[in-house]
This record gives structure tokens, sequence and C-alpha cells, in this order.
């Protein structure tokens, strides 16, 4: 039995019992749904070890939806616990873990998948390619990022969540004040995925260099592929950072080395500056596709070409350089002298002026335009004025000396989820809907969708505009709880109600899927928002071999001057198409990885050795196989052609 | 599969092109892992505690011995692929079996070296000066130990299939990772090794 006490949890209580039951049930249900209803071949031949960039799409996108419930649910109950003063629904131990496991959460296995996740789809149709430069690698990147999202969220029901917030700091992250393993899962969780994530960076840039469609020149790329490229070469450059980091973390707590100790030599503000050479570049991998899905979305509804294409481009790639320069004003009180601080704050103010210039080429896209006030649209309308509001109040923390007074309260928690929620999460909800079609042949219905809008602003609004005023009135952030006396108590309420609304507006949007896959009309054509650039181009939803002839391409909006102005994109006749075959190794990889890093997590060496021989044996396998794809046969591509109606 | 038939053979396909040009991406992300790694190196290069310094640890004659040998493997992996180029397979083979002999030399060399350092008592958790020192040389010593597995298996795939747009594909990509550890070695040489003897 002592082998097995080390998996209890260290600070259990109800909640966490419920949810093992939840979890255990769930997991039976699943297991018996697959059973009865024969869907285990179905599962592994067409989803587990698919290499096809749109189901991979879109398994990303299903686990990033089901990880923003996760970390929702973790947010309210944060804001829950502080609606009133004294609260004792969450105690303080419990209250660190919710607090840890929402910002990972949704950063890394919400965000960062959904936005991979909308690039998977997104981009090779974009540029006219059939699939990504390295199919297989894709698949491995997404199962990589799953089996890290998995090892994490079985932290709080084995072994114990990570408690020293999602930035981790050293020592407070070391083994003297974080006992329970929690923060070896934050460190394993991190890297298995992160792994992926490098992997997809690496594939994305091949991919858009590589395979663009006959003449599409760089400058001829759609904007949301332009964004994917800055992004990933953001990716391919922070992420190692990060994978050191982590590397001497575990060392730290697992191995007793002392990087981030303040004895024996180390250094604990190394893992602060660390954390943020990978931890600002970060948030512009996170934002900067999220521009890419506004400046499609908005050029789309307003009927007009994107404005300042030129500068849109020049910014973020000044952006992306800039991002490596800014991440000491994440610790500006750390007491690194005047010098010092005053550089990165004005490197970190300089950075709002190429963003600021995006903000201008999309109000003068609309400008004189004929908006149409859709759903994506109303996203991207929303997002200009909120995020530049989480834009000003970001150059007022850049304020190096003023920061003194906001460090560390819920002033700076306002800020960025004031620039993360309008703008990646707006973002990705406005690309989900404008590409539905795409990925499904239906739309979603706008009147629900509408509702969900408004829920979602105005309880953003409500949950997160209190925070600025209680923030510069002192209130610490990451605290559990408060006195009456401090007088926090009310915004604090308005905070918790707009989380609840913003909770009914994500309960809208699933609701509305729902409604649509029962209700709504299936033959939406090929072009159902007068859209401009190239994947519309294609049929809803997309065949397998996405194009059946290489389009070509002669502007940004291939597929609006193929409507206007008599472009022609289709000139080749039809031929045998050369696809990848499936593959069931990326998944199995995977599942060694989650091993490895669950035996790891508990120091179990026997499964960790077990586990690195069936990676390395898995990719001995890969080395020695002779797999030359497939292809699909004339006759099949007609035939799937005339089901789609044929024209093209 | 269309050919090329004007560049070198591990050029030759569109897929063969988008390798090279991922590995070279990557290689620069394991500057970025490398560059991260001298970066903490220098910063906790003080920061000996009670334990021993650079200078008191570092033994030149094995180092230089690693580096030698190290050099020499990238020049002999450099005449694989001309050999390669020149369609002379037995060659390819020799050179590669070369390498990997070299690179497993420098190998028992580190290993050497690593229980030298455990006995003068410069562990990993020795100081935060031994733990950074220990895990550069082993992230590259890993790096290293993986490219013997790697190389062992192309060998193996030459042998038996020949010079076909895979196998001189892979073997081209493992020679810029082969070079590419010579590269960081020379780093590891120059700003540990030295810097730390003088």
């Amino acid at each position: 039995m002592e082998f097995f006490e080390r998996f209890a949890i260290p600070h259990p209580s109800p909640l966490i019992y419920a949810s093992m039951v939840g979890i255990g049930l769930t997991v039976i249900a699943i297991v018996i749904g697959l059973t009865y209803f024969k869907k285990w071949g179905y599962l592994w031949r067409e989803w587990l070890t698919t290499v096809d960039h749109k189901r991979i799409g879109l398994m990303y996108i299903i686990s990033a939806i089901l990880m923003l419930f996760r970390g929702g649910v973790d947010g309210i109950m944060m804001r829950l616990q502080t609606a009133v003063p004294d609260n004792t629904f969450l105690d303080a131990q419990h209250y660190n873990e919710v607090f840890t496991t929402h910002g990972i959460v949704m950063i890394i296995f919400m965000a960062m998948a959904f936005i991979i996740g909308m690039m998977n789809f997104v981009v090779p149709l974009q540029i006219g390619a059939r699939d990504v430069a390295f199919p297989r690698l894709n698949a491995i990147s997404f199962w990589l990022y799953f089996a890290g999202a998995m090892l994490f969220n079985i932290s709080f029901v084995i072994g114990g969540s990570p408690d020293a917030g999602w930035t981790n700091y050293f020592p407070l992250a070391g083994t003297d004040f974080s006992q329970s393993v929690g923060v070896n899962y934050y460190m394993w969780a991190l890297q298995i995925s992160g792994l992926g994530t490098l992997m997809t960076g690496i594939n994305f840039i091949v991919t858009i260099l590589k395979m663009r469609a006959p003449g599409m020149t760089l400058m001829k790329m759609p904007m949301f592929t332009w964004s994917a490229l800055i992004t990933n070469v953001i990716i391919v450059f922070a992420f190692p950072v990060l994978t050191i980091a982590l590397l001497m973390g575990t060392f730290d707590r697992q191995f007793g080395t002392h990087f981030f100790a303040s004895t024996n030599g180390g250094m604990d503000m190394l893992w602060a500056n660390l954390f943020w050479v990978w931890g600002h570049p970060e948030v512009y991998i996170l934002i900067l596709p999220a521009f890419g899905v506004y400046s499609e979305v908005i050029a789309t509804f307003s009927s007009r070409n994107l404005y300042g294409y030129k500068s849109m481009v020049g910014s973020m790639v000044l952006i992306s350089f800039m991002s490596f320069l800014v991440w000491v004003h994440h610790f500006f009180t750390m007491g690194h002298g005047p010098l010092v601080n005053g550089i990165f704050s004005v490197t970190t103010m300089a950075i709002a002026v190429p963003t600021g210039i995006k903000i201008f080429n999309w109000l003068l896209t609309m400008w004189k335009g004929k908006i149409r006030f859709t759903v994506p649209m109303l996203y991207s309308i929303g997002f200009i004025p909120l995020f530049t509001i989480g834009g000003v109040t970001g150059v007022m923390l850049a304020i190096a000396s003023a920061d003194y007074q906001y460090h560390n309260t819920m002033f700076l928690v306002a800020h960025f989820h004031n620039v993360i929620i309008p703008g990646v999460v707006f973002a990705m909800l406005a690309g989900l809907t404008y590409w539905w079609p795409k990925m499904f042949g239906f739309m979603l219905n706008e009147r629900i969708g509408k509702w969900g809008f408004w829920f979602l602003s105005i309880g953003f609004c409500l949950a997160f505009f209190p925070m600025y005023i209680t923030g510069l009135d002192g209130q610490a952030r990451r605290m559990f709880t408060y006195s009456a006396e401090t007088g926090f108590g009310p915004l604090n309420m308005v905070s918790f109600i707009g989380a609840a609304l913003m909770a009914i507006a994500f309960i809208l949007i699933v609701y509305n899927v729902y409604y649509s896959f029962r209700y709504a009309p299936r033959n939406v054509g090929q072009d159902p928002w007068d859209a401009r650039s190239l994947e519309w181009a294609t049929h809803n939803p997309v065949p397998e071999y996405n194009f059946a002839v290489t389009p070509e391409v002669n502007s940004s909006q291939a597929f609006w001057d193929s409507k206007k102005n008599n472009h022609q994109l289709f000139k080749e006749k039809r031929s045998k198409i050369h696809m990848p075959n499936n593959s069931g190794v990326p998944v199995i990889m995977a599942g060694f990885f989650f091993v490895f890093g669950f035996s790891f997590v508990f120091s179990i060496w026997i499964g960790v050795i077990i586990a690195a021989l069936g990676i390395f044996a898995c990719m001995a396998y890969r080395t020695f196989e002779n797999d030359h794809g497939r292809y699909i046969s004339l006759k099949e591509i007609e035939e799937t052609e005339k089901k789609y109606g044929g024209a093209k | 599969m269309k050919l090329d038939k004007t560049g070198p053979l591990e050029y030759s396909t569109q897929q063969n092109q988008m390798n090279i040009l991922g590995f070279w991406i990557f290689l620069g992300a394991e500057i970025m892992l490398f560059g991260t790694l001298f970066a903490s190196y220098f910063t906790l290069e003080n920061g000996v505690g009670n334990g021993p310094t650079g200078a008191e640890i570092f033994e030149i004659a094995p180092v230089i011995w690693e580096t030698i040998i190290l050099l020499t493997s990238s020049f002999t992996i450099g005449l694989a692929v001309h050999a390669m180029r020149i369609n002379r397979k037995n060659a390819t083979l020799t050179f590669l079996a070369i390498t990997l002999v070299l690179g497993l030399a420098f190998l028992g060399i580190e290993i050497y070296e690593f229980t030298h350092y455990y006995h003068v008592g410069a562990t990993l958790q020795t100081s935060a000066f031994t733990a950074i020192l220990l895990t550069t040389l082993g992230t590259h010593g890993a790096h290293v130990t993986f490219g013997l597995f790697w190389g062992a298996f192309i060998f193996l795939q030459i042998k038996k299939r020949g010079f076909t747009p895979e196998t001189t594909n892979k073997s081209f990509i493992f020679s810029l990772y082969w070079h590419f550890l010579d590269v960081v070695w020379i780093f590891i040489f120059s700003f540990i090794y030295l810097k730390g003897l003088m």
C-alpha cells in the first residue's frame, strides 16, 4: 500500500472527491458508449491515426473548448470565493491551486490549442496546399499536446495540483514551499506539450514557405497566413528557452540541484528571467494569429480589401522582433536599477506603436465599407475598443516607476484579461463562427450567436473593469480572501456577476452548436459569407484533398478576384492526387510520453525507463518504415466533385 | 513523385527539400536551446558556493582529446556526404562508420570526465556552477548519444537500400546535425573550458 500513498491528494475537499467521481463516471460512459455503438474502429481509423490537417485542426479545437470549460470553472470558483469578504468556499491552498491551473489551462491548453487548431485548419487551405509539410509530425504535435493536457488535468485528483501560480516563481515553486508533486506535473505537462508546439512551429514555417500555390508570393498571402508564419517563427525561437527552464526546474525539484535556490550559488531570479524570455513572446504567439483572424473577418464583412496590407505585415514583423526585448517589465520591482528598468520601459511602450498601426488599419478598412453585422464581425468590432483599453492600461503598467503601485495587484489582472479575452478569445469565437461552414458545411445560428456575443461582452466588462479600481486601491492578486473593512466587497460581487454572465455566454455558444447542428440548412454553398481569400475557393465542408486542382493566384484575395475580376483560379486538368498514409505511431508515442511524464512526476524510475524505451522504439520504427503515401484516383476525385455539385 | 535530376539526390523531391529546410529551422531552435544553457552558465558561473571552481576541476588533456576527436568526426561525416554525392556506397559507409566510432570515443572520454568530476566532489548537487556545467555538457552529450543511434540506423538503411532519395536525404540531414554538435562543442571548449582555465 505504501506505493499507492504517493498518489493521495494532499489537500482533499468534497469538491475534489466529487470531481474524481465525475471523471471516473465520464470515462466509463465514454468506454461503454464507444463499445455499445461499435465506434472503436471508426475512432481509430478516422481520428486517432489521422494525419489530415483538417481533422487534426478540429481535434485541437475540440480539446481547446473542453479546456476552456475546465479553465472557466476554475475562474468562476475564484470569482465566487472573492465575491464577498471573508468567504470560506475555498481555503487558501485550494485557491492557490485553482488560480495556478486556471492560468496554465487557459494559456497553454486552451488559447494555444485553439490558435494552433485554427492554423491547422485554415493555413493549408489559404495557401492552396494539400496538407502541411510534415503531416505525420503534425499528428505527433497534436498528440503530444493532448498527452500534456491530460497529464496536467489529472493532477488535481492524483497527487495534487501545482500551486505556485502559472508563472511558477522559485523559490515558491521549490520543494521547500511546494511540497506536493503538483509543480512536477507543471514541469512535465508543459515540457511535453511544449515539444509538440515546437514541432508545429517548424512544420508551419516550412509549409508556408514551400507549399504556396503558384503565383502566391509572400506579399500575396492572406493576412491570417502571414500572422501564422510570424507566430511560428516566434514559437521556434521562444519555446527552447522554456524547455531549458523547465529542465532546470525539474532538476531543482527532483534531483536536488540549486539553480533557482538562494543557497550554494543559485539565483532565484534566473527562473523569472528565463520564464519571461519565453513568456512574453508567448503572449504575442497568442495575439498575432488573433490579429490575423480579425484582418480576414473585417475585410470580408466590410466588403473591402484590407487597408494597409504592407504596414500590417511590417508591424507584425516588428512586434515579433520586439516581443523578445521587453521581458523585464514583468518584474520591474525586482530591483535591477533605473537604467535597466528605463530601457525595458521604453521598449514596452514602443511595442504599442506597431499595435496602434494595426488598429488604425482595421478602422480604415471599415471606413466607407458596407459593413454587415454578422457574429464574427460583432466580435471584431467589440475587440477594437476593448482591446485598446487593455493596450492603454498596458502602457500604464510599462511606466516602471508607476508600476511599483500596480505591481501584483488586481489592476494587472484586469489588464491582461482585457487584452487576452477581447484579443484572443473573441478572435477564436469570431474565427470559429466564420470558418464553421468550411469545417462542417452548415452555418451557426446568427441570433443565438449574437446573444452569446452580448452576454460575453457585457459579462467581460462587468467582470474585469471593477478590478482596475480595486487594484489601484490596493487589492493584491492571488489573495484568497479579504476583510470587509477594505471595502473591496461590492466591486468583487460585480466581478462575480460578470463572470456568471460570461458563463451563460459560453453555455449559449455551445447550445448554438447543438441547435445549428439540428436545424441549420445543409446547402450553404461554397461561399456563404461573400468572402475574399483562397480557402473559400473549395467546397464546404472541405474534401479530403482540399482542392481538386491546385489553384493559381495573383493577389492576396484570389477568390474575390475570381468572383469579380474574371481571374481564373483553376487552369490545370484534374489528375490523381498524392496523399500521406494514416499512422498509429503518433498516438502510441504520445501515450508513451504520457507514461514517461506521469512516472517522472512521481519518481517511478522503472516507468520512466520503460516509457523512454517505448518512445525511442517508435522513432526507430519510423526511420526504418518505408511509407510512400497513396494516391487518390481520378475516378474517386470526379465522384467526390460530382457529389458537391461539381462546377469547379 | 517528381524527380529533379539537376541537383544532388538528397534534394531531388519537394519533400526532400522541405525536410532539409525543416531541419535547418530545427537547428535554429537548437541554437536557442544551447544559447539558453550558455546564458544560464554565464549567470551561474561564479555561483560556486562551497564547491570547487572551474579552474580547480577542469583537466585540459581529456578536453583536448575530445575536441580533436569530435572535429575529426565532423571532417569524416563531410567525406561521407561527399562520397555519397559521387555515388560511392562503400566509401560512404566507411566514413559514416568512422564518424560513429569517433563519436563513441568522444562519449567514452566524456564519461571518464564525468566520473572525474564525481571523484573530486563536483556533482549535480554541489553548487549552481557544477549543476549548470554538468547540465550543459550533459545536454550536448545526450545529443551525441542520440546521434550515434540515429547514424547507426542510417548506416543500416544505406547498406540495405542503397542510395535512394530517402536514404541520401536522411544522411545529409544527419550530417547537418553532426556538424551542428561540433559547432556547439567549439563554444563549450572556448567559453567553458578555456575561459574557466584562464
